[in-house]
């Protein structure tokens, strides 16, 4: 099981005045179970990309394969994929509009023609997946607060079963401590289940912490694709693509220049307080 | 010398109705809230989502009106019809949404369209639109349409359409919520230069800790109250207080408060990686 | 299929059209369409569409960017010239089972085609090269005789340019909402019409959502910035005619009279 991408291309707005190149020659390979931060800035075409890997955006040249696929070949079954590529969007407000959150939830299993007993039980699952609290079940998602809504919206995706989640800014418009949440939800989302998880962000500290790999996207190329401290350690390159590597990472850096004995790829803050506490013979 | 802006027991309650309009209950969004700002001023409030902060700004442009208490800017009462495009003109308001708050189709349009609402001659305004493009160095996108700039872009429009105003003061509530690092900086950046160029007020209304650091005071508001009031240094000294309120910290800081905690003698609260790296050197 | 419109946006270009007055190019559409109305024949058609031509050469607006607007009312053409068909009475020239095609059919769907294609082509070329703020002020000006009798002039206008100016944020938005449905296995696109109907709900309910917080958000931003109706308000940009106005007004008048004469009244 995984996705495939060879040589990918996606003009925008093609053969009109205005079009614009918004992925350029991507090939990526996405294993099971892996968790990938995916970053860039806005424009760098991370949503593109990700609008590719479950078939809402057709390539204008490459292939993409899902199990050895081409999701594009005319017999495809692009509503099988879909459940099985969960995307979830930016905003819940895109996608939350039944009366209350166990119903808007069901609407994606709905669509895959499960019966309705299925259908509610993978509903009940997800939400209690995401953590989400009983007495809300049957309240309206609107009335909810942001770090809610955003876990029912994940919830509408997990009741199909996907293998691969995909979650684009998941913690936009957040406050800190709803950030935290989110995250730790779906770190925990991919220990419990096991099912490979693609976090877009343009949060490097936010990534740092919990992913294993991380692609980094810049004018619709993959500029980097490695573990976060070889990522990180490209720190001026990244700099120059508007992006920066976390604080801790630059503290490690300027400790090094001062003379301390410390090593300079770190990339979380437990490492960085265990290397300095070893640097001053702690 | 007048404040900026003071509230004296400010209280603000609405009721909440259910599907059918019977009232559900009361809530109190602000409950007994006096501060003052000082002319001149960069002041941030943080706050987690729905603790007041956006309730809070709102009173300062005569958007909201009290419930009870007063709110006074540049000592016009707010609830005075009289003074009430005064006020308005005096405190402008920057929104979350760069999309939701501009007007013209054109840039140079939208930086217009206060000063027209307000009824400046047309020469005095095409000069005030020169200079708040400039101040926002969004010159050269003036024939743009907003469609087409980035959310960073967008809310320096909004902020020129503001000055253009010729406000003494400026409140910018959640200006880079919806924005990337990159666009937040542009936006503090700016709000920065109208403090120290053209020395207007600014109060800062956000939940990012990095943006407050250079503030001249910070207010910490929680469940409607201001529950913190001090310097950025006096309020980053008490990081697990912070962390109570759901905020957060800037990295550098809590890996400080980390080492400090395992026995590393830092002076409390470092704020920035020099303060840092100078403070260990001396632990050496 | 959403991104095709083009009714109602701006091209930004520099052009002698673009520099008219709005009130003269409001003027010029209305007469132009009259037109269409009141020729009679071939001729007429003949002159218009070199008018059309003329206008847009003048525009600098590239043709294939005003005709991709034409893809969005592609059905709504097919179904006046499909009814005009089939349902004009008079001499026919085909007819099998309950179905005739009459000589007159085939000349008013054409007829019909024709008006409705120049009709567009016309008032998109005076949305793509006017503002939104620019045409509505010039609305707002044409109308103004109007205020006499109460109709609130300026808040139909302002009413207008903020429509204008959220219609492409609207239509991103609903791409997204789209999409964002579609990641949940949403189908819009195949099923029978109650069961397409029905799966717009799940478009609709966000998207209105969304306009309503936006409206109240505008709104709130345009009390900050003062904004307390029409009264006592400057303008930035105040309408001036200008020489270049009279003389398109002059030819806009020109080319009626010869659309009447050829038209209609010379050869019937």
């Amino acid at each position: 099981m995984s996705i495939m991408l060879n040589h990918v291309n996606y003009i925008y707005d093609e053969d009109t005045a205005m079009a614009s190149a918004a992925l350029i020659d991507v090939s990526l390979k996405i294993p099971d179970g892996q968790f990938i931060g995916l970053i860039g800035h806005t424009g760098s075409g991370k949503s593109t990309l990700i609008q590719h890997m479950n078939g809402l955006v057709k390539p204008s040249s490459g292939q993409v394969f899902f199990n050895n696929e081409d999701i594009n070949d005319k017999d495809y079954d692009k509503k099988k994929l879909r459940a099985k590529v969960g995307l979830v969007f930016q905003y819940p407000e895109h996608q939350l509009f039944e009366s209350d959150c166990f119903k808007d939830v069901c609407f994606g299993p709905k669509n895959l023609g499960l019966p309705q007993k299925e259908v509610e039980l993978r509903a009940y699952e997800a939400l209690k997946q995401v953590g989400f609290d009983d007495d809300y079940f049957y309240q309206s998602p609107f009335d909810l607060s942001g770090g809610q809504k955003r876990r029912v919206a994940i919830a509408g995706v997990l009741a199909m079963k996907p293998q691969i989640l995909i979650l684009d800014e998941p913690t936009a418009g957040l406050d800190p401590k709803g950030r935290e949440d989110i995250l730790n939800l779906i770190s925990d989302l991919h220990k419990t289940m096991g099912i490979t998880i693609i976090l877009v962000s343009h949060s490097m500290e936010d990534v740092a912490d919990y992913v294993e790999r991380i692609i980094v996207m810049n004018k619709g190329r993959v500029a980097f694709d490695a573990e976060p401290r070889e990522v990180f350690s490209h720190y001026k390159e990244l700099e120059e693509i508007g992006l920066a590597a976390p604080q801790v990472t630059y503290c490690m850096q300027e400790l090094k220049a001062a003379g301390f004995d410390v090593s300079t790829d770190i990339t979380t803050l437990e490492e960085a307080k265990k290397e300095i506490l070893k640097a001053l013979g702690k | 010398m007048k404040k900026m802006i003071r509230t004296d027991k400010l209280v603000f309650e609405y009721i909440r109705r259910d599907e059918e309009g019977n009232v559900e209950g009361i809530t109190r969004a602000i409950d007994d809230v006096n501060l003052s700002v000082e002319p001149g001023q960069f002041i941030a409030i943080l706050g987690h989502n729905g603790s007041g902060k956006s309730t809070l700004a709102k009173h300062f442009n005569a958007l909201l009106y009290p419930t009870e208490g007063e709110v006074y800017v540049d000592g016009m009462l707010t609830e005075d019809d009289e003074h009430l495009w005064d006020v308005r003109q005096e405190a402008g308001m920057i929104f979350q949404n760069p999309d939701n708050q501009i007007i013209g189709q054109i840039v140079e349009e939208d930086v217009g369209f206060g000063p027209e609402n307000m009824g400046v001659p047309t020469e005095e305004i095409w000069e005030r639109v020169d200079e708040s493009l400039k101040a926002v160095r969004m010159d050269k996108f003036r024939k743009s349409s907003p469609n087409h700039l980035s959310g960073g872009q967008k809310q320096r429009v909004s902020i020129a359409g503001v000055i253009a105003m010729h406000p003494k003061c400026i409140i910018m509530d959640e200006p880079t919520a919806m924005l990337d690092p990159n666009g937040r900086k542009e936006v503090i950046r700016a709000a920065r230069g109208l403090n120290q160029v053209e020395g207007i007020t600014v109060i800062l209304i956000t939940h990012y800790m990095e943006e407050v650091v250079d503030a001249d005071k910070v207010f910490v508001m929680d469940k409607g109250k201001v529950v913190m009031e001090g310097t950025p240094r006096e309020i980053f000294a008490q990081v697990d207080k912070l962390k109570a309120l759901k905020l957060g910290v800037p990295q550098v800081t809590l890996l400080a408060h980390e080492l400090r905690k395992s026995g590393v003698p830092l002076p409390n609260p470092i704020l920035t990686r020099k303060e840092l790296v100078e403070a260990l050197k001396a632990c050496r | 299929m959403l991104r095709d419109i083009t009714l109602g946006q701006y091209y930004r270009t520099e052009s002698v059209i673009h520099s008219l007055d709005p009130r003269v190019k409001i003027v010029g559409t209305f007469s132009f369409i009259i037109s269409l109305f009141l020729v009679k024949n071939f001729i007429g058609y003949v002159i218009a569409a070199l008018f059309l031509c003329a206008c847009i050469k003048l525009s600098n607006v590239p043709p294939k960017f005003i005709f991709r607007g034409m893809r969005a009312i592609f059905f709504l053409l097919l179904i006046t010239m499909v009814f005009n068909l089939f349902l004009t009475p008079g001499e026919p020239l085909v007819s099998f089972w309950k179905i005739k095609i009459t000589k007159e059919g085939i000349r008013l769907a054409i007829m019909m085609g024709v008006r409705l294609v120049f009709l567009i082509t016309g008032s998109s070329l005076m949305t793509l090269t006017t503002t939104p703020n620019n045409l509505t002020d010039g609305l707002e000006d044409l109308l103004k005789p109007l205020k006499k009798v109460r109709v609130p002039v300026h808040e139909i206008s302002m009413m207008m340019s903020i429509a204008l100016r959220f219609i492409p944020i609207l239509m991103e938005e609903t791409d997204k909402i789209m999409k964002a449905q579609m990641a949940r296995g949403a189908d819009f696109e195949s099923g029978s019409i109650m069961n397409r109907a029905k799966s717009l709900v799940p478009l609709l309910v966000p998207l209105f959502i969304s306009a309503f917080r936006r409206a109240n958000d505008l709104a709130m931003a345009m009390e900050a910035r003062c904004y307390r109706g029409g009264e006592g308000r400057t303008k930035m940009k105040p309408l001036v005619y200008k020489r270049i106005d009279i003389i398109a007004l002059a030819v806009i008048f020109g080319y009626v009279v010869c659309c009447l004469v050829f038209g209609r009244i010379l050869f019937r």
